[in-house]
């Protein structure tokens, strides 16, 4: 019994291993790389069908087909030709980043302060958190009141939306540095200022990141909705526009550009984040 | 010249004392949310000198207020009552003549080696030039050479204490405070650690201070031991230790070492039991 069980256990692996190599293998040690294309082909088909087969009419979900040909259509212009894509994407890029930076700045500065001093936490703290609580979109139209229809009112709403999760993840770093480091910082001396510049600081980054992430998906919402209200330029003004004339296709052409966008600007982020805190990562990889 | 005739008194193999202790508590009192219903005596009324060049060492179950004494010494910590000098003079804040190792390293993973050790340079501002080649130095005296580029994660957990035991030392104090700093390491590495840090203390005569929960680790690096209990933190009796020096692992196994081993737990199991 033993000796059949034997026998049939090694022969196929001896053979079977050099045959192993090629889907299934792929399969157990990155599935994501057959199963994320896969996802994507299934949506894709469901769409062909639904627009082709089930009839879908146009002005609800337009064929694949058409998206495309807008697609290729809006960025076949060049970049500071108004009736292309690549002008609007370009403003609406513009005012999420610089709104992103602006936002995270005072989001950090602010959370650091807080870490720092409890007082001003205690004292400062609850109107933001009251603020927080005010749906933000709707100051939107506010903003664009004071400050017209160019960029600097998006740049604002942009920064007012991402401002608050750095600042949380400022403060939540601040607190959750390990006390060992201050002790150690304290023990030589050091000033106030050096211990946030050498040990907090520092020691938030990865904190800081994780809120940078979340602020980073929020950017664009903030640019788009500022230009939802009133502007002379962005893809949001673009939706707009498609919306009332009821170009669907080039309106599905816009929300693919914008979903491109997030997903580079997350992942610039991403990349930073790499460089930043490579001592953060390196932990985890060691700590698995 | 402080330096040297310590130096001198070292070479004679039997550190003598010179006139003023260097550390020297008096009426030693720390509570913790005194005057709360949560009041906690850490430590009471502890009494000790501890004059330059002494090896002592504070051995003692665990919250018997040990680390609270070292971290009162280290500046860190403020006692209730009860007065601390450092060579005469008031202990009020962290100061250049201590320099405190803790449990774990804590060494800063963005930052090489050498930058870690250079940290306390920088908090103080000192010149970094010369005190780069000192700190090279002294990397090189305890097994680091070569690894000052390399970030904390590639080291190993001694080859970290290493560094950081060099983090305190680039500062040259006179008093090295350390906290249990073997305490995570396993037994080996301990043992060599041990007497590297003996040897530390004859080459360079600093006074060392070391905190341990391990009798044997606590006779085997002093020339005194302060024996601590708990409930409240108090310093039962000071045991003094004749071994001579220079120290090796096989002191352990003597009758000498016994009977001061013997001592310190007689004087920690009375008190466990009442």
């Amino acid at each position: 019994m033993s000796g059949i069980a034997n026998h049939v256990e090694v022969a196929p692996a001896g053979v079977a291993q050099p045959a192993r190599g090629g889907l299934p293998m792929l399969l157990r040690r990155a599935p994501e790389r057959i199963v994320a294309p896969l996802i994507a082909l299934l949506l894709l088909g469901a769409w062909e069908f639904a627009t082709h087969v089930l009839d879908v009419p146009e002005f609800i979900l337009p064929q694949p087909e058409a998206v495309w040909s807008a697609l290729i259509g809006g960025l076949s212009h060049g970049a500071f030709d108004r009736g292309g894509y690549w002008y609007h994407a370009g403003i609406t890029v513009y005012e999420s980043v610089a709104g992103l930076v602006l936002g995270s700045v005072v989001g950090a500065v602010l959370g650091f302060a807080f870490g720092a001093s409890r007082g001003l936490e205690r004292s400062v703290y609850p109107f933001i958190i009251a603020f927080q609580a005010l749906p933000k979109v709707a100051l939107a139209p506010l903003l664009v009141i004071w400050f017209g229809l160019g960029f600097n009112g998006k740049i604002y709403i942009t920064a007012i939306i991402t401002f608050f999760p750095v600042l949380i993840a400022a403060l939540a770093g601040s607190h959750a540095v390990d006390p060992d480091r201050l002790d150690l910082a304290r023990s030589c001396n050091a000033r106030p200022l050096q211990i946030m510049r050498k040990i907090v600081i520092p020691s938030a980054m990865p904190f800081l990141f994780a809120g940078l992430n979340v602020a980073s998906a929020l950017a664009v919402l903030g640019a788009i909705v500022g230009e939802f209200v009133g502007a002379r330029a962005g893809l949001g003004m673009l939706l707009i526009q498609y919306d009332q004339a009821m170009e669907i296709a080039p309106l599905f052409a816009i929300l693919i550009i914008l979903g491109i966008i997030g997903f580079a600007l997350n992942q610039s982020i991403r990349i930073v984040e790499r460089r930043v805190c490579f001592w953060a990562q390196r932990r985890d990889l060691t700590s698995l | 010249m402080r330096n040297q005739t310590q130096r001198v008194e070292i070479e004679t193999g039997v550190p003598t004392q010179p006139a003023g202790p260097i550390l020297s508590a008096r009426n030693l009192t720390k509570l913790y949310n005194a005057g709360t219903a949560r009041e906690v005596v850490a430590l009471t009324d502890v009494n000790f000198d501890i004059f330059p060049g002494d090896l002592v060492s504070i051995v003692g179950p665990s919250g018997c207020g040990k680390s609270t004494l070292l971290r009162a010494l280290a500046g860190l910590s403020r006692p209730t009552a009860g007065s601390l000098l450092i060579d005469g003079e008031p202990l009020i804040n962290p100061g250049p003549k201590a320099a405190m190792v803790f449990q774990q390293p804590v060494l800063l993973p963005w930052r090489t080696i050498l930058d870690n050790v250079m940290l306390p340079i920088e908090f103080r501002e000192l010149p970094i030039a010369n005190h780069r080649a000192h700190a090279l130095d002294l990397l090189a005296s305890v097994g680091l050479a070569g690894f000052e580029a390399r970030f904390p994660h590639e080291l190993s957990g001694g080859m970290q204490q290493r560094a950081a035991i060099v983090r305190a030392l680039v500062q040259d104090p006179q008093i090295l405070l350390m906290d249990e700093p073997f305490g995570a390491l396993d037994a080996m590495t301990r043992e060599q650690m041990n007497l590297d840090v003996l040897k530390l203390w004859q080459q360079t005569g600093k006074t060392i201070v070391f905190v341990t929960h391990s009798i044997t680790e606590a006779i085997f690096l002093s020339q005194r031991v302060f024996v601590m209990t708990a409930r409240p933190g108090r310093l039962a009796r000071e045991i003094t230790v004749d071994l001579p020096f220079p120290r090796g692992l096989d002191v352990i196994n003597t009758d000498a070492f016994g009977v001061n081993a013997g001592e310190v737990r007689a004087l920690l199991q009375a008190r466990s039991e009442i």
